[in-house]
């Protein structure tokens, strides 16, 4: 618990209404949308300023009181849940977009800006904010940025790293760092804006963003290709990639998520196909209409039963509504889904696709697996009761040879949704005890309180 | 804490809904209150989190987490958009009744809705003899819209625009009615509910004179009580029931093909509440279930019972109409063409989409009571987009909407009147 004078400063600093500290809302803010227990933090403090913001870290740090910043809440990793005797600093009064700058195309953000009404202003001013998670609509760009989010868009336009130009963020401490700039290019000094990119809440706070802005595609084709067996489906992929063809978007389904798709948004996809493929190129129109053409060459070659390429915007609407559908159909089958990120490299993905086949049977478990086939990041999505003890312990092992699965394929535990506290214990497989010694050198150096997120990525 | 864990039996009935929730969050894009607030306890997943905790008796604070489920507009949007298909109304209705019933009816509310609601004689008569009153301490606020305000009252009801209540309600102009089927061959159940009744009887008037125009029989039997949802939503379960029944009873002794309201809450409670919140096994969820499939709203009716068409090109368009989808319509129910088609179907009328239609007004029914400064913040959103088409009239479906955006209106002057559709679409009848 915190103390009744400390509570008094924060409100000082935040105001009264700036302050939670009923059981309720300590409650609410005690969880994020990873498949986690949930932990009551001692306050909820919610700064209006940057200003603020370096008032609550300072107090935070004198008084050795741990600090989990939350946007939204969306994660999937458990970044977000607190400890129970620290504080959620909550972001979302901060949701002002500073600037558009349409000449040195660069947008300047709070932290607590979400991230598709960013995309949505960008985009009235002529101009493309590409990194798209499938919680934009929610979550915050501070999140992404700390997440370093990625999205449908990943293969040919990157994530949220490859944006991130500047930031402006309060060090434990409560000190005003900056890094970065507002030009392209930018060498001054240590790269701490790449370093913030990723750390999740256990190195600074974020007060202001500058994100890179990109002139939109001029044109673009949308495509489904269906297929008799998941592995023509997966050749095809690395067959895209090996002709040096970058689609913006190249998705893969299984037949287990065609069924459940079908079976809640009833959006006419053939459920007696093992795999579909979902691919849109974009670019100046006479390179989509080479890639177009080309595209439907391979994935013919590579045994497609069948290729629908979108003649209109309704039909492109169509392609994809069957791929925003996946999560929310599989969601419906059980009440627990457990949704996860693993990434292997791109030609690894027929072998990563059959090791998820294999572990489904091994455990059986019931696996819907859909996701980024073109940048290998694969979202196997395990369907289960979170309240059936027995099955539970299926899962967590299930996922853990997952995760060595991928490592084994030279991949990695997570491709967009983060280590937090759900991954912290599996660092050690991917990046060696020293890697870690590392960080938590340099943790210990930045942060000597550990207030920032502790247990996170790192562990303690 | 025995009686925590009484409570947490009470929540049991639904605690596999609850589970259903994978807490992603993304009902915070689309939840009214939250764009206003930014706070978790004012969206589904953090209500469905503290039911959680309570139905587990990890939350020790019941009072606490009523306060928080009940600053809910019900606008059901976000189960109109939830990945997991989560039925948070019903979650939230049930969980009202069992926290009601644990933490008992505030003495306001019990006089309310047991003294008042649950007698509908008794309620028309208090309403009539409050009718000659009203007047007294209230001053005209806008002449145009004809709402007024009342600084003797502002304790009770803030610096709300009303309209006051009506000099003769519509169960006075028209006691009950059972006609035959006309040219259309059909034959209709009437329900105007409260607000048509007490506030609006013109849009029960508009209503009869549509249905006769197009040859309709009406069943509208005397002494009708509320749906019951204003009582359901505090979570009298007991008040519910009892006005269900009554109302069964009424409508159980007419034939009828389809039942019909103007009033997008009523049509969504009859059709969906009814058979979902009855006494199991009882003769009202029979009748309820039964009924459900014929219930429709009146603009549905029409447009898709009695295919009345938008008029032809030739038709003189003198005046603008822009239309508000009511929640309980629109997210609810579906239906957001039909009102549409009716109004393109009245003769001089021509429809002007407002930016956000389907966004909620902000009412919420007893949530405007409650919360008056959050309902206007939302309601003055939609006050823009009115404006912002430049139209001389905003339909809507529900007159609890109509009395919403009326006040928005009339607090700043604004030149635009509120109108129900089905009097859009009367007034242009020949």
């Amino acid at each position: 618990m915190l103390s009744k004078s400390l509570i008094t400063e924060f409100e000082n600093i935040c105001g009264k209404n700036g302050v939670m500290t009923a059981e309720v809302d300590r409650q609410n803010y005690s969880y994020d949308a990873a498949v986690l227990d949930p932990v009551s933090p001692a306050a909820v403090v919610r700064p209006g300023s940057t200003e603020e913001i370096g008032k609550v870290l300072a107090l935070c740090n004198e008084n050795g009181v741990p600090v989990t910043v939350r946007g939204a809440g969306s994660n999937l990793s458990g970044g977000t849940i607190p400890m129970k005797e620290g504080i959620v600093l909550l972001t979302n009064r901060m949701n002002r977009i500073l600037e558009i700058n349409e000449a040195d195309m660069y947008a300047r953000v709070e932290p607590g800006v979400v991230t598709a009404a960013l995309a949505a202003e960008v985009a009235g001013k002529g101009l493309f904010y590409p990194p798209d998670p499938g919680s934009q609509a929610v979550s915050t760009i501070a999140g992404n940025v700390a997440e370093n989010a990625g999205g449908l868009r990943g293969l040919k336009y990157g994530v949220t790293k490859d944006y991130v130009m500047g930031v402006e963020f309060f060090s434990a401490q409560g000190d005003l760092v900056t890094s970065g700039a507002k030009t392209v290019k930018c060498v001054t000094g240590y790269n701490l804006a790449g370093l913030m990119t990723a750390s999740e809440g256990t190195l600074g706070v974020f007060s202001e963003i500058t994100l890179k802005l990109i002139p939109p595609p001029k044109a673009s084709k949308a495509m489904m290709a269906i297929y008799d067996t998941v592995e023509d489906a997966t050749q095809t992929v690395a067959a895209i990639i090996a002709d040096k063809i970058v689609p913006c978007t190249l998705e893969l389904m299984d037949n287990f998520t065609i069924n459940a798709v079908e079976d809640f948004a009833k959006v006419g996809l053939p459920r007696d196909a093992k795999a579909l493929l979902l691919i849109e190129v974009d670019g100046h129109p006479g390179e989509v209409a080479e890639d177009g053409a080309r595209l439907e060459e391979i994935c013919k070659k590579m045994g497609a039963r069948k290729i629908q390429v979108a003649q209109n915007e309704a039909e492109k609407e169509k392609v994809w509504e069957a791929r925003r559908a996946a999560l929310s159909a599989l969601a419906r089958l059980k009440p627990t889904l457990v949704l996860e990120d693993a990434t292997v490299p791109r030609s690894k993905i027929p072998a990563m696709v059959s090791a998820i086949e294999g572990l489904a049977k091994k455990y059986d478990l019931s696996i819907g697996t859909f996701g980024h086939a073109g940048d290998g990041n694969l979202h196997p999505t395990i369907l289960t009761d979170r309240r059936d003890t027995a099955q539970w312990h299926k899962v967590e092992q299930c996922v853990s040879d997952l995760f060595d699965a991928a490592l084994n394929l030279g991949g990695t535990l997570s491709g967009e949704h983060g280590i937090g506290i759900a991954k912290a214990g599996f660092m050690k497989n991917e990046v060696g005890q020293s890697s870690i010694d590392f960080s938590r050198t340099m943790k210990a150096a930045i942060d000597p309180n550990t207030i920032l997120n502790p247990g996170k990525i790192i562990g303690m | 804490m025995s009686d925590l864990n009484a409570l947490a039996k009470c929540l049991k009935d639904i605690e596999n809904q609850l589970t259903d929730c994978m807490k992603c969050g993304m009902c915070q894009a689309v939840c009214p209150v939250f764009k206003e607030t930014g706070d978790e306890g004012d969206v589904a997943r953090g209500k469905i989190f503290l039911l959680e905790r309570l139905s587990q008796e990890l939350l020790t604070d019941a009072k606490g987490a009523k306060a928080r489920i009940e600053k809910c507009l019900m606008c059901g949007t976000c189960a109109a958009n939830c990945p997991s298909g989560v039925k948070i109304l019903e979650i939230f209705l049930k969980a009202r009744a069992a926290l009601t019933e644990y933490l008992g009816l505030s003495p306001v509310k019990k006089l309310i809705f047991r003294g008042m609601l649950k007698h509908p004689e008794r309620m028309d008569t208090l309403v009539t003899a409050a009718s000659r009153f009203q007047n007294l301490g209230t001053s005209k606020a806008d002449p145009a819209l004809g709402t007024r305000c009342s600084t003797l009252l502002s304790n009770i009801i803030g610096e709300r625009h009303f309209l006051p209540l009506a000099k003769k309600p519509f169960h006075k102009i028209c006691t009950s009615l059972d006609t035959p089927a006309g040219k259309s061959g059909l034959r209709v159940a009437f329900f105007p509910g409260c607000v048509t009744d007490k506030m609006n009887p013109e849009i029960g008037e508009a209503v009869l004179r549509v249905l006769n125009h197009h040859g309709v029989g009406i069943f509208m039997p005397k002494g009708q009580a509320c749906c019951g949802i204003p009582a359901l939503a505090s979570g009298e379960q007991h008040t519910f029931n009892s006005l269900l029944s009554h109302n069964v009873d009424l409508f159980e002794a007419g034939d009828f093909d389809y039942l019909i309201t103007p009033c997008a809450t009523c049509t969504a409670t009859i059709k969906e509440i009814w058979p979902m919140m009855a006494p199991e096994n009882s003769k009202a969820r029979y009748r309820a279930g039964q009924w459900a499939e014929k219930t429709m709203d009146i603009s549905q009716f029409l447009v898709d019972v009695l295919n009345v068409a938008p008029a032809g090109a030739d038709k003189a368009a003198v005046k603008q109409v822009t239309y508000h989808d009511p929640c309980h319509l629109e997210k609810s129910l579906g239906v957001s063409r039909q009102p549409r088609q009716l109004i393109k179907a009245s003769a001089d009328c021509e429809l002007v989409e407002m930016a956000g239609a389907n966004t909620c007004c902000g009412n919420g029914g007893s949530f405007n009571l409650q919360n008056y400064s959050l309902s206007k913040s939302i309601g003055m959103k939609k006050r823009d987009s009115i404006l912002a088409t430049g139209a001389g009239v905003v339909a809507t479906s529900c007159p609890a909407c109509m009395m919403q955006i009326r006040d928005m209106l009339s607090q700043n002057h604004d030149k635009v009147t509120v109108k129900h559709v089905i009097q859009v679409y009367a007034e242009t009848l020949e």
